[in-house]
């Protein structure tokens, strides 16, 4: 069940991206152009979606567990702190100059064109440089306690 | 372009929030893609349910553009030069700040998270700020 659950869960967020023409990194950056002929589709996009989850989480947290699981993996981080700022930061800026954020990036992939294909190689590869660098950060800053 | 269309926009957004919905209550998880990708390349057998994920959009994906788009997603001119600066900021940035815009914006917003409304805010403004720069000042 809970494959099955991954599989119509997927089905549903690609589906959705591609009726709603987010998989079009051209309809994204005319949202993302302000002072441009602004394309307000991202903004119902988004309202339509969080409008659903905003209503079903409630009930869904409030339940002890999960239908198929034993507990319900939610981030657990409650800090706003620099790190959270500068990835968002960093991310916003990739997405302005790609016009694709990791999901429309991915699906865009059925397309057969070569723009998804090579966002999605430096996504991965920027993605496991990230790690990289939070690994070294992580390592200085033990050294410095330990001293 | 195509003209916009909020009726297709807004069932769109509404399927990916039920998306969100339906692996948060079956599964226990949170639907954000990028996590979805940096567990998946973990390649361990616990993770393997978000391989199922990522292959069902693709599907999804390809049942709406090949099943029933009434016409072809338009697609942009190839743009190598910004498809690597971006997706190797996209990488770096989402990893860094935990989500992107189905993690924090989808899922973050519906759990009513601060930590996940700083971070849309900060990604939109940096996002519009970059399209401003590169479509109205450089080009």
């Amino acid at each position: 069940m809970k494959t099955l659950t991954a599989l119509i869960a997927g089905i549903l967020f690609g589906f959705g991206l591609g009726l709603s023409q987010m998989i079009d990194r051209e309809r994204v950056l005319g949202f993302l152009d302000l002072a441009g002929t602004w394309d307000p589709t991202l903004l119902f996009v988004l309202g339509g979606a969080v409008g659903v989850t905003v209503i079903t989480f409630r009930f869904i947290i409030g339940r002890s567990r999960p239908f198929w699981g034993e507990k319900f993996y939610l981030p657990t981080k409650q800090d706003i702190d620099p790190r959270l700022v500068i990835g968002a930061a960093i991310f916003g800026m990739g997405w302005g100059i790609s016009g694709y954020c990791p999901g429309p990036g991915l699906t865009a992939l059925v397309l057969g064109i070569a723009n998804p294909v090579l966002f999605m190689v430096a996504f991965l590869v920027g993605s496991l440089g990230g790690q990289w660098l939070l690994n070294q950060f992580q390592s200085k800053q033990q050294l410095t306690i330990n001293n | 372009m195509a003209s916009f269309n909020w009726i297709t926009a807004l069932i769109g957004g509404i399927l990916i929030g039920l998306s969100a919905t339906v692996l948060l209550a079956g599964n226990g998880r949170i639907a954000g893609i990028s996590g979805m990708i940096n567990g998946a390349i973990r390649f361990s057998a616990s993770e393997a349910w978000r391989w199922v994920f990522l292959a069902g959009m693709l599907a999804g994906g390809a049942i709406y553009e090949y099943g029933f788009a009434a016409q072809p997603t338009p697609t942009s001119n190839f743009a190598p030069v910004l498809m690597i600066v971006g997706g190797l900021l996209v990488g770096i940035g989402t990893r860094v700040g935990n989500g992107c815009t189905s993690g924090h914006g989808v899922c973050g917003l519906g759990r009513l998270s601060a930590r996940s409304l700083v971070a849309v805010l900060t990604f939109l403004a940096t996002a519009f700020i970059t399209v401003y720069l590169v479509r109205h000042v450089f080009n």
